[in-house]
């Protein structure tokens, strides 16, 4: 690892000052996807700004909106009777990443700006756009059975690994960031759906957020899905794995007729997938699987897969279905 | 104004590293508190931060020279207290090192173990302010003010912690490299479960804290890899504690006196 100077900071400000004038500056916060990467020497800082012991852990209820610091811990936002009782989803897509000693550790903040696990990002030795800029792309005809199905550009593949993004993309989330421009204590709020972006020329950009903004807190709008919401992750072991094709569904019946749903996809892209084709089918219409099936086979139309994963166009089609009856069960 | 008072005592107190120094230096007793006398706790500090630099650096592959003249190792030196199974530790260490080099190269507490360095496999799991974690991606220097547990600090002097005899009855491991990982974790998991924590077993398919299914156990303990899968005896282990309840072991250790008895049968068996 590289050497770095090392700070902790005890306020947003401080933090954000700090990292702002050091273009080779970084916030830390659990460590769990910084620190490894700094490892591998693909992150290459030249000072951390630690920011675990800024007060923002809060998570409480504010007016139609739950509000989730961004330094809670994914463990204790999956747990708080908040988040339970109301966004069961986004408890469910936590426990399904990583283990619970990194979930001890990993903030909320962290977990959506986390990197992708492309083994060729990790890979100092192999061109990789991400990386690199220019460099080129080892995984667009290497192995890339764990790569994108929609969205990638010939300058990358790669997917957005997190869990917990995926509920939050479902729910419409936004994010709110404090940064060297903004009034203090002001935040700037992006809409989730804008805040991971597609690779497209440039995929050193995995979001819209500047050097030296933070995050803050995430807010997610009050909703009627949790009596029916799924999250269904399938991968390579039963536990502690990446996602192949991950599945956040939620929906709002009156009686068998769907008033409202929402479907988002991890695993498939560059950011969590929201599937609008197959939401736009399955409003108004019956909770029946064959409804479901046909809502499936549409947003996989538009799947494009490479040499190795053809397989995830049916898996994820299937994973729709399966989610969104265990959804409405 | 108390507090001052705790500052400056904080700052007048020596390091592992710096105390280690002074006693290679052969600097002990009355004439250490003259020599610290003289120069100052700080100056030693500074001269001593030159040496760990310079030794750490050597210890990285580094040469002499290179070693001797690195202002930078000097620059992120953090120095660090925090407690490790109770007692109070000052480290002075490079901003780089992680909280399980700290454990093992410094502190001399090799029971956490490295396996992957990247956080893929549970052997350096400790916990730390009651939350089990990974200290192979914690840096030491985001410790300051926290209390670690290490699998060093879970027995009662000669009695074991119920974990750990619970791993022995079970015979819940075979070469041994992920046991301090997976106790620490199962101790974790237990306060967990007793505080009502769920787990994606619980929160799908519902269920009870206090009555973790095997799954649950499974999916509870999968932050843990075990190469040598041992895993079916690791989950018997957990659950009995979990439970409370003994369940009679399959196998036992012999009593020395009874060793005779156990050869002979044995040699009984196998002619
Ligand atoms: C073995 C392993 C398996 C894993 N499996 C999964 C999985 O299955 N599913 C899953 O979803 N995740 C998984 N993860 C990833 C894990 O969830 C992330 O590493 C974690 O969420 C990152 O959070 P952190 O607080 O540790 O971030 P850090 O590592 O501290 O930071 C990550 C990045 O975010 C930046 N950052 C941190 N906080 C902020 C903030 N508030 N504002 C702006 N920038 C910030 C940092 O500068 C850094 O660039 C796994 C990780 C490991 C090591
Ligand atoms: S897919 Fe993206 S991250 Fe992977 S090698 Fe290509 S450019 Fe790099
Ligand atoms: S050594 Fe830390 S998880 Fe493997
Ligand atoms: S006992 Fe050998 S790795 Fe688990």
């Amino acid at each position: 690892m590289r050497p770095f100077k090392f700070n902790s900071a005890s306020n947003v400000r401080d933090a954000v000052n700090a990292v702002s004038k050091n273009d080779s500056a970084k916030f830390i916060a659990g460590g769990t996807n910084l620190v490894d990467l700094m490892k591998e020497d693909v992150e290459r800082p030249t000072e951390l700004v630690d920011v675990s012991r800024i007060d923002l852990r809060q998570i409480r209820s504010e007016g139609d909106s739950i509000i989730i610091g961004a330094m809670a811990k994914n463990t204790e936002t999956a747990n708080h009777p908040l988040v339970k009782m109301n966004l069961p989803l986004l408890s469910q897509a936590i426990f399904a990443g990583a283990s619970p000693q990194i979930r001890n550790m990993a903030t909320n903040g962290g977990n959506l700006m986390q990197r992708t696990r492309c083994v060729y990002f990790y890979d100092t030795s192999m061109p990789c756009n991400k990386r690199e800029k220019g460099s080129g792309c080892a995984a667009k005809e290497g192995l890339n059975r764990m790569h994108a199905i929609f969205g990638w550009s010939d300058e990358c593949v790669a997917v957005h690994p997190s869990d917990m993004c995926v509920a939050l993309a479902a729910l419409d989330a936004v994010v709110r960031v404090e940064g060297p421009d903004g009034k203090e204590g002001k935040a700037r709020e992006i809409g989730f759906a804008d805040f991971h972006r597609l690779p497209a020329d440039d995929p050193t950009r995995d979001n819209t957020l500047k050097h030296g903004e933070l995050i803050t807190a995430i807010s997610i709008p009050k909703n009627r899905f949790a009596r029916n919401s799924y999250y269904l992750k399938v991968r390579d072991r039963a536990s502690y794995a990446f996602a192949l094709v991950s599945v956040a569904a939620a929906a709002e019946l009156d009686g068998k007729k769907i008033n409202a749903v929402r479907i988002a996809l991890g695993g498939v892209a560059h950011k969590p997938w929201r599937a609008s084709k197959a939401e736009s089918f399955l409003k108004g219409n019956e909770a029946v699987a064959e409804n479901f099936e046909k809502a499936a086979a549409l947003e996989l139309e538009g799947a494009k897969p490479l040499g190795h994963n053809e397989y995830k166009v049916e898996l994820a089609k299937r994973a729709i279905v399966r989610a969104l009856q265990k959804a409405v069960r | 104004m108390p507090d001052q008072f705790e500052d400056l005592r904080e700052a007048e107190e020596l390091s592992e590293d710096e105390e280690r120094l002074l006693d290679e230096l052969g600097i002990t007793g009355e004439s250490r508190r003259r020599f610290l006398g003289q120069v100052g706790v700080a100056g030693f500090s500074i001269f001593a931060m030159q040496v760990i630099a310079q030794r750490q650096a050597l210890a990285a592959g580094g040469t002499y020279s290179e070693a001797a003249a690195d202002p930078i190792s000097l620059e992120n030196a953090v120095k660090v207290v925090f407690k490790v199974n109770g007692e109070k530790k000052t480290v002075e260490v490079d901003s780089r090192m992680t909280l399980l080099d700290t454990l093992r190269e410094k502190l001399d507490l090799t029971g956490s173990k490295k396996g992957c360095d990247h956080g893929q496999c549970g052997a350096c799991t400790v916990i730390a302010d009651g939350q089990r974690v990974l200290s192979c991606l914690t840096l030491a220097a985001t410790c300051e003010g926290k209390e670690v547990t290490t699998i060093e600090g879970l027995a009662k002097g000669e009695e074991l912690h119920p974990m750990q005899s619970a791993f022995i009855k079970y015979d819940a491991f075979q070469c041994g490299y992920c046991t301090p990982g997976q106790i620490c974790s199962a101790v974790a998991l237990i306060d967990e479960a007793a505080r009502g924590d769920a787990s994606y077993v619980t929160a799908v398919e519902g269920g009870s804290n206090t009555k973790l299914s095997d799954d649950d156990i499974r999916e509870r303990m999968s932050g843990n890899i075990c190469r040598c899968g041992a895993y079916p005896n690791i989950l018997k282990a957990v659950k009995e504690v979990h439970k409370g309840e003994e369940t009679a072991a399959t196998w036992k250790f012999h009593r020395p006196d009874e060793k005779a008895g156990a050869d002979k049968e044995v040699a009984d068996e196998t002619v």
